[in-house]
């Protein structure tokens, strides 16, 4: 099981929790659990997230590894100028 | 130049680190370099697009019929011309591309016209009637929050608050940050300090403006050229605009002069694709300077309350800020980023962070460096500054005692790794400008910065030819030296001359997919994908001279652009250079290239200090920048000018936005100053010389240590200069543009005028 945090605004769309449990090995099983357990989640989700695993910042990386230690934030998708 | 050095990191490079002669000079001084306006084609059309003149109003009907029948006249398109796609963030390009039950903004697009010349097309704008039904607007952003606030969109609800609201609203979504618990962590705290702020909006100013030429044919296949930082999201946008399939849209992108973050969308291209292909012929397309200030993407403007707590010895306790920010008439404002960045420079165990997107009767916001996080970082650093003031310590160690590090959980979540805001601290600190007297009326300010930058998808192509020489193609935009610095890389890897390449931006039916050039992500992940094609390249190489001296490629090794044998068991063989191997490529396999397809992760965050002294006149509130040092963290500068004037630029640009720019809307939401003449932007008289230090700490997740750095550099400068001309004027400033009349206003009401 992998401790993933999701950003405040996410805490609503998932039952009030900004932490949660998942068994996870990649960032897509990461996705997939999150929208099987929170459907509120999905409009966040669709308009697309980062995800940070162990301070390195993650855009669009489904086979990203996740190890059972790592720290794993969901944040907003990242743009720039 | 003075104070200008790399420090510390060691790595044998023969051409990164120096600073070659550009390729795109000669084009560019001579005038030989092709911009989106120089584009024609025979049989070309031009066009102009009709603008409401109203910030919020009902369209209730769109009469084209009078201008159509003007000779000369050959497309009109309107909103009836335009499906709305059902993704959420196309519907909105597409509704701000051309407006349709209601006009937004002043200057939002009614219909556009094709003629054979414009002066045609200006006469048939003027035959378009548009029946509008005015409605009250809202351009402030505190006042678009008020629940008596006239609404932009009926069926917008805000999201991310507990429980779900049943009424519109113009707050399109609550963002949250954080950790620890801030009520507890005030109650510790000796000193609070609890301040406002506003920004107001202000544009990139990029030289340029949007120009396009767009040629759709009658067998659905279709050519754009046009100024852009990224045509292959042109491309995906327009192609989801027009319904039509993706790879028929063939976009190439022109010479760019300046971008900035406001060319990552589309805003023209789209109208123009609508007009070639109603008309059968090309259409030309270019904005006033009116309507680029008028109906492009300036950055947001905001609105923001702050609150630091701090021991007597100085560390803060606990750390608090509501940032409110209007992007326009649509959602999307940097806000969360604002909210992300706001306290990214400090460890802080109590921290809250609170955004929210706001919509307002003002064009769609577009990105701008960094987007969202100079704002925060001036309220912020203003706050920093008077707490380290209250206790009497230098702002440098006020900071040095707070930093961020290697190990600190950051204020948006994730724990950080190697960074280098403490490098820059203590760089300005032992810096001469730092130790500077200061004269009557002078200020010194100081601010941190954070940005963090990304990677994304890449795709570049590495051909070599038959003398040697080397042709790269890459997909994005050179809007900061990126040919520069791409040639070095690969001619760095080929072990070749930097005059032995040439980089190209090849168009979208050449690679794959680029992402917009943005987020400060060319250098590090288009470099990344070239350093990775010239090593595929240079496998082929070892290939072929393997091939040429009968032994297994894996007894053939690179060194400094020859192939030789891998010591003494090889074999005797005379090293083979590149060029050797290229000229006889047709006899051993046929061309040789090396090619990187990727979505490149692991770019490192990056911190930057800025160092400023000003003047006021007591008199008029006039503000001068007398001296300017940025300190930031490049990671590995690959061409230090670049990286230089990367720094010099933000810093620049911060002066305007701190001091002079401002969009200013009248009573009747118009806006008031859409030309140079009344938005001033800083000209070279107004800057000082720009010194700058690049400090290196390498970023793990490049081979050479790059890290991003065209976007950190405008985090700082707003704050610094804020710090500067509160001390300087003896009153704190708290909101931008610190203009003579609001300094002077600030300074009489404190008695500090003259």
């Amino acid at each position: 099981m992998v401790k993933v945090v999701l950003w405040g605004s996410l805490k609503q769309a998932a039952e009030g929790q900004t932490e949660v449990e998942l068994d996870a090995k990649n960032v897509r099983d990461v996705l997939d659990r999150l929208r099987e357990r929170y459907p509120g989640l999905a409009p966040q989700l669709d308009r697309g997230v980062s995800v940070s695993i162990d301070g390195v910042m993650f855009r669009d990386a489904w086979f990203a590894p996740i190890k059972p230690d790592s720290e794993v934030y969901i944040l907003p998708r990242l743009a720039g100028g | 130049m003075p104070d200008q050095g790399v420090l510390a990191i060691k790595r044998d490079f023969k051409l990164v680190g120096t600073r070659p002669l550009r390729p795109d000079g000669i084009d560019k001084v001579t005038g030989r370099a092709r911009f989106g306006a120089d584009m024609s084609a025979p049989g070309m059309l031009h066009a102009l697009i009709l603008r409401s003149p109203h910030a919020h109003a009902r369209i209730k009907s769109i009469d084209t019929s009078r201008a159509e029948k003007l000779p000369g006249v050959k497309a009109i398109v309107t909103r009836d011309d335009f499906t709305v796609p059902k993704r959420p963030d196309l519907a909105d390009i597409c509704t701000n591309v051309m407006a349709r039950d209601k006009a937004l903004y002043d200057g939002h697009a009614v219909a556009a016209v094709a003629a054979v010349s414009k002066s045609v097309a200006r006469e048939a704008l003027k035959r378009i009637k548009v029946d509008y039904q005015v409605l009250p607007h809202v351009t402030d952003v505190d006042k678009a929050m008020s629940p008596r606030a006239p609404i932009l969109h009926k069926k917008m609800r805000t999201e991310g608050v507990e429980p779900k609201p049943s009424k519109a609203s113009n707050v399109a979504q609550r963002h949250e940050f954080g950790h620890g618990d801030v009520d507890k962590g005030f109650a510790e705290a000796d000193i609070v300090i609890e301040r406002s702020f506003k920004t107001e909006a202000t544009h990139q100013g990029y030289i340029e403006p949007h120009a396009c030429l767009a040629s759709a044919g009658a067998d659905g296949q279709a050519d754009l050229w046009c100024c852009t930082q990224g045509h292959f999201m042109v491309r995906n946008v327009c192609a989801n605009l027009l319904g039509m399939e993706v790879s028929r849209l063939r976009v190439t992108a022109s010479e760019i002069g300046g971008g900035f973050g406001g060319k990552t969308t589309v805003f023209i291209e789209p109208v123009a694709l609508a007009l070639s292909r109603k008309a059968g012929r090309p259409v030309k397309l270019v904005m006033s300077r009116n309507e680029v200030f008028r109906a492009t993407g300036p950055t947001s403007s905001s609105s923001t309350d702050v609150k630091i707590g701090i021991k007597r010895n100085g560390r803060i306790t606990a750390a608090k800020a509501e940032l409110r920010y209007q992007g326009g008439a649509f959602p999307g404002s940097p806000v969360q980023f604002g909210a992300m960045t706001a306290f990214a420079c400090y460890d802080l165990e109590n921290v809250q962070t609170i955004g929210y997107d706001v919509v307002a009767n003002r064009p769609k916001q577009a990105a701008y460096r960094a987007p969202g996080a100079p704002m925060a970082a001036f309220a912020i650093e203003s706050v920093i500054d008077e707490l380290a003031k209250k206790v009497g310590m230098d702002p440098l160690e006020f900071r040095l005692l707070n930093a961020a590090r290697q190990g600190t959980k950051s204020s948006y979540g994730p724990t950080f790794g190697p960074i280098g805001l403490e490098a820059t601290l203590k760089e300005s600190k032992r810096h001469p400008h730092h130790l500077a007297p200061l004269g009557p009326n002078q200020g010194r300010g100081v601010a941190c910065g954070f940005w963090f930058n990304f990677g994304g998808e890449t795709c570049v192509s590495l051909n070599i030819s038959e003398d040697g020489t080397v042709c790269l193609s890459v997909g994005n935009p050179d809007i900061g030296g990126s040919r520069a610095s791409m040639t070095m890389m690969a001619a760095e890897e080929l072990g070749i001359p930097y005059e032995k390449v040439r980089t190209i931006i090849a168009d979208t039916a050449v690679l794959g997919y680029n992402e917009v050039t943005d987020g400060s992500r060319v250098t590090f992940a288009v470099g990344m994908a070239t350093i990775k094609a010239a090593r595929a390249a240079i496998t082929k190489l070892c290939e072929r001279a393997a091939k040429i001296w009968d032994i297994p490629a894996e007894a053939v090794e690179w060194e400094s652009g020859y192939a030789k044998p891998a010591g003494a068991n090889a074999g005797n063989f005379k090293p083979l250079s590149l060029a050797e191997i290229a000229a006889a490529a047709a006899s051993t396999g046929g061309p040789i290239a090396g090619h990187t397809e990727a979505n490149a992760d692991g770019a490192g965050v990056s911190f930057a200090t800025h160092m400023v002294d000003v003047e006021v006149d007591p008199e008029t509130g006039k503000v001068t920048v007398l001296r300017y040092t940025v300190f930031q963290d490049a990671g590995k500068a690959v061409h230090p000018a670049y990286v230089e004037g990367q720094f010099q630029g933000g810093a620049a640009q911060g002066v305007g936005w701190a001091i002079n720019e401002e969009y200013i809307y009248g009573e009747d939401g118009r806006l008031q100053n859409a030309g140079f003449l009344d938005y001033r932007i800083p000209v070279a008289s107004d800057l000082p010389m720009i010194d700058t230090v690049i400090l290196e700490i390498p970023n793990p997740g490049h081979p050479y240590g790059v890290r991003g750095v065209g976007e950190t550099s405008i985090v700082p400068p707003l704050a610094a200069i804020a710090n500067a001309v509160s001390a300087a004027a003896g009153v704190r400033l708290t909101h931008l543009p610190m203009s003579p009349p609001r300094v002077l206003k600030a300074m009489m009401e404190n008695g500090h005028g003259a």
